[in-house]
């Protein structure tokens, strides 16, 4: 049979985009400590995990910012697509399309950076926020998500055949009404997406958080970070991991569910 | 309620005295610079169904669309029963749609879609379903409330579009190319339907369509559209038969056009010099000597022979291309000067020795059938 | 939507907008500031921008900091080196995710949604351990330098991990979806009857790729290659974790001169030039974005 190009290249690309996380979730389960020594099948490091008082607090600390954080963003990035997308008349939106997109592109450094002055300097002028942590952390996440849930959301609504939403409003509905019975219902599975989109990128940044966080409030990824720039620990294989497998049960699920529908 | 008088026999818009149901006032609409609609002014009546007739872009569906409320006119004023309508919300009119998409509740059964329009009038809901039963008869879809949209066919979709804009007993109705979605044979079907529901409810109708054999099939009247304007408004056969001007000639059915200048006129008789030839036409009064003129003669009005013709213009040619239609064949025939005239003849059963390619003909067409056009 | 709920229009369109002109624009409006700032000892660890002094409002604006970023080779090398990683990082994600995007866009369904998703996958998992993974592999006494060994390939282990080509590895790795994702996008959309018509007209199966495929997909390139370039001018994770010490990334300088240095001033006049180093990428995006939906 002879080679093609293209599978074989794919082939090898799927192979360099899974080759990693299989080590990690191969090693996860090495009895041994060093990565060239097999020494047997274990569960010791995810037992090693779970006893990680300081790694529990910090995923307990990255999930409820996460998942406060994935909220508000989808309340606040699908009003932003729906000023995009529905109204009309309304002055400055490119300068609104720009400033929702920036975010997207802009290294986190830069937003890290440019947040935390901004709270060092509100603090100075306005005494708020009193300390830096889990709220700075919080608002520095909802501003990124946002920005992905309103380009998830905006995408959704300019495919949406706007005529639906205008024969609501001719039978009589108002606006708000029309955004509740037909707009929100249609643009639910955007909004799913968002909210996961805004979940996991808040519960994988580092570098924001680094910067807005305070003393005594360490997410996750600033947990791991520390512990891995030492070098290679298996209890974070072991992280790993389970995360792996939440992600790939989800993503599963979520695609055998939209399958199911015609 | 009174007995109710349709509209296309009573032909309201022929009295004076009548007053119109919808008043539409020097309605202009511009996006950026571009006028999509024009200094638009249109009187429609009562129980009328009224199609808005023209190509893509004429603005038809603009005008449409700011009877419903969709979109604000930059200029002038549409009053609908004697109410202003500057604004008033597309949600708080008393027009309702029907949607070229349909624009069906993707999400909600069939009974939902229709009796939607019901629940936000607060009509209690024993009543707003027994109302959507009624409809769902009207428009012959009794077995199918339960579905979703997208289990049902499209022509079944179009008629829970129609069930779901009549609901609410609107004043007027605006349809927007509501047969466009269809095949050409579901579509001749539903024309009819279309016409049986708007008489049974008495409903004002406003329909856009491109499809001038639609408009033709439909509408009490017809308002031809081209960039933004209203070119002609009249009854089909008046539209067909006495176009105002070239583009509604050209626009409506097939025509063969010669342009050409006055040559003199007498009381009964009028000839225009043209460069196929002087063509005698009907008077038409007001025009001066040399005055550039069109005329439009229909294709099927010209008769074709092998042998020399009777009539009041004569031509010679020979046949260039025949296509034949079943009921009828078009013939394209080359004249002396190169000019190529559509010439259609009915088919007779088992017509022998039919005329065909490369026959040198005569044509001919009477006075009557020659239209004079100054625009 | 027209009429009625006026007020509840303006909260829709005021209360987004305020949050991001609150917590987005308004921040890089400090940071111009603060770069424009004196350094000091002290908390916060710089100048006022203006004082009054007598009565009288004094401006203390100074350039020092960009000048001492001109002067410094450091923060101009760093800027180029970033620069050079993310264009070649960009340039190897091209040559592998194009073929991949490719198969995917001609694959016939269902196995099309299926690589498609096995391509997103990995970005719902952690950023950060995907490219900790690297660690156990590259390392010296990892996974490659032991299956090469064994294999008798080297045998010599091979030094990767803390240098540039781990972070060219790393790089790649975490962002070829979003260069994949795009290109796809752009490549289904791709009529079949295209490339049926080149053949048709005596092309080549590789004579009509160069001529029909390549140019058609140019948005998706373009777009898909600066969704790589713009975020890796400013990486920080990778270089932290695979780089070594000779590895110059501007996100690590900024990062460095905030956390180690503590100087506040220079650390945001680094940010301001990042920004305008990335000026042109962006437009060059917003404008691929812009062509491709005309497609």
């Amino acid at each position: 049979m002879r080679l093609r190009f293209t599978p074989v290249m794919a082939v090898l690309g799927f192979l360099f985009l899974y080759g990693p996380i299989a080590s990690l979730v191969i090693y996860s389960f090495n009895e041994s400590k060093l990565v060239t020594v097999w020494g047997g099948w274990s569960l010791k490091w995810y037992g090693e995990l779970f006893a990680n008082q300081q790694i529990m607090d910090a995923a307990w600390l990255s999930l409820r910012i996460a998942a406060i954080s994935a909220s508000v963003a989808v309340v606040l990035g699908t009003m932003m697509a729906m000023v995009l997308v529905r109204f009309r008349r309304v002055r400055g939106k490119s300068l609104m399309t720009g400033m929702v997109t920036a975010p997207l592109v802009m290294p986190d450094v830069i937003i890290g950076l440019s947040l935390l002055l901004l709270f060092v300097a509100m603090q100075g002028l306005i005494g708020w926020p009193g300390g830096r942590g889990f709220s700075t952390i919080l608002i520095a996440h909802i501003t990124f998500g946002m920005a992905f849930v309103a380009v998830v959301v905006q995408s959704r609504l300019s495919d949406m055949d706007d005529a639906v939403e205008e024969a609501a409003l001719d039978l009589g509905a108002s606006p708000a009404r029309v955004f509740f019975d037909i707009t929100l219902p249609m643009i639910t599975p955007a909004l799913i997406a968002g909210w996961l989109l805004a979940f996991t990128l808040s519960l994988d940044d580092l570098v924001i958080a680094s910067f807005v966080s305070g003393p005594g409030a360490s997410t996750l990824p600033m947990v791991i970070f520390s512990k891995v720039r030492l070098g290679v620990s298996p209890d974070i294989n072991a992280l790993a991991s389970l995360i792996v497998l939440v992600v790939s049960i989800g993503i599963i699920t979520a695609a055998l569910l939209m399958r199911k529908k015609p | 309620m009174g007995e109710t008088i349709l509209a296309a026999e009573a032909r309201p818009w022929r009295e004076a005295t009548q007053k119109p149901f919808v008043r539409i006032r020097g309605i202009s609409k511009l996006f950026g610079d571009l006028a999509a609609v024009d200094d638009v002014s249109l009187d429609i009546y009562q129980g009328e169904l009224f199609c808005l007739l023209g190509g893509s872009g004429c603005g038809k569906s603009t005008l449409l669309r700011m009877l419903a409320g969709f979109e604000t006119p930059s200029k002038g004023h549409i009053e609908i029963d004697g109410q202003e309508m500057t604004g008033i919300a597309a949600n708080l009119r008393p027009t309702n749609m029907m949607f070229q998409s349909y624009a069906l509740f993707p999400h909600m059964s069939v009974e939902k879609n229709v009796a939607y329009g019901l629940l936000r009038e607060g009509v209690p809901k024993t009543e707003a379903m027994a109302r959507t039963a009624d409809m769902l008869s009207l428009v012959k879809l009794e077995g199918f409330a339960r579905r979703r949209p997208q289990q049902l066919s499209g022509g079944q979709q179009q008629r829970v579009a129609l069930a779901r804009s009549l609901i609410k007993q609107p004043k007027l109705l605006l349809l927007d190319e509501p047969l466009g979605a269809l095949d050409k044979k579901l579509r001749e079907e539903t024309q009819f339907e279309l016409i049986r529901i708007q008489e049974d409810l008495g409903v004002t109708f406003i329909v856009v369509t491109h499809d001038q054999e639609e408009a033709m099939t439909l509408s009490t009247r017809i308002g031809v559209m081209d960039r933004g304007r209203i070119v002609q408004v009249g009854e089909p056969r008046q539209i067909y038969e006495a176009p105002d001007t070239k583009f509604v000639a050209d626009f409506i059915g097939s025509v063969n056009i010669f342009d050409g200048e006055v040559d003199a006129a007498a009381p009964d008789m009028m000839r225009v010099n043209t460069p196929e030839g002087a063509i005698l036409c009907p008077p038409l009064p007001g025009l001066k000597a040399h005055q550039k003129v069109h005329v439009a003669v229909r294709p099927e009005r010209i008769q074709l022979s092998r042998g020399p013709i009777k009539a009041a213009n004569t031509l010679q040619g020979i046949v260039d291309e025949v296509a034949y239609m079943g009921n009828l064949s078009v013939y394209r025939v080359r004249l002396e000067g190169g000019r190529c005239l559509k010439v259609t003849a009915a088919n007779g059963l088992h017509e022998e020795n039919p005329i065909t390619w490369d026959e040198a003909v005569h044509i001919g067409w009477s006075a009557a059938a020659s239209t004079v056009l100054t625009k | 939507m027209s009429g009625g709920g006026k007020w509840g229009r303006r909260f829709v369109i005021a209360v987004p907008n305020i949050w991001l002109i609150l917590f987005f624009m308004l921040p890089f409006l400090v940071v111009l500031k603060i770069s424009l700032s004196e350094p000091r000892i002290a908390i916060p660890p710089y100048a006022p921008l203006w004082d009054w002094v007598d009565g009288a409002l004094r401006f203390n604006i100074n350039f020092e900091n960009y000048a001492y970023m001109w002067e410094d080779s450091l923060y101009i090398n760093a800027y180029l080196s970033s620069l050079k990683i993310a264009a070649i990082s960009t340039l190897l994600a091209l040559f592998i995710g194009y073929p991949m995007a490719y198969y995917i866009a001609r694959s016939p369904e269902p196995r099309r949604s299926i690589l498609l998703l096995l391509v997103v996958l990995p970005f719902w998992t952690s950023f950060l351990l995907r490219v900790y993974a690297w660690i156990g592999i590259l390392k010296t006494k990892g996974v490659l330098n032991a299956v090469l060994l064994r294999a008798g390939i080297i045998d010599q282990p091979l030094i990767i991990l803390q240098t540039d080509v781990a972070v060219y590895i790393g790089i790649v790795y975490t962002y070829l979806p979003f260069l994949i994702l795009p290109l796809y996008a752009n490549l289904v959309k791709l009529d079949d009857t295209l490339l049926e018509a080149s053949h048709d007209l005596g092309a080549s199966r590789i004579s009509s790729f160069f001529r029909i495929t390549l140019p058609l997909s140019m948005p998706g390139i373009i777009a898909g290659s600066m969704l790589v370039f713009i975020p890796v001018i400013g990486e920080f994770v990778i270089p932290a974790l695979l780089g070594g010490p000779d590895t110059l990334m501007i996100g690590s300088v900024l990062w460095d001169e905030y956390f180690k240095n503590r100087d506040w001033p220079v650390a945001s006049a680094v940010a301001m030039v990042m920004l305008v180093v990335m000026i042109i990428p962006i437009m060059i995006l917003r404008s691929a974005q812009n062509k491709g939906a005309e497609i």
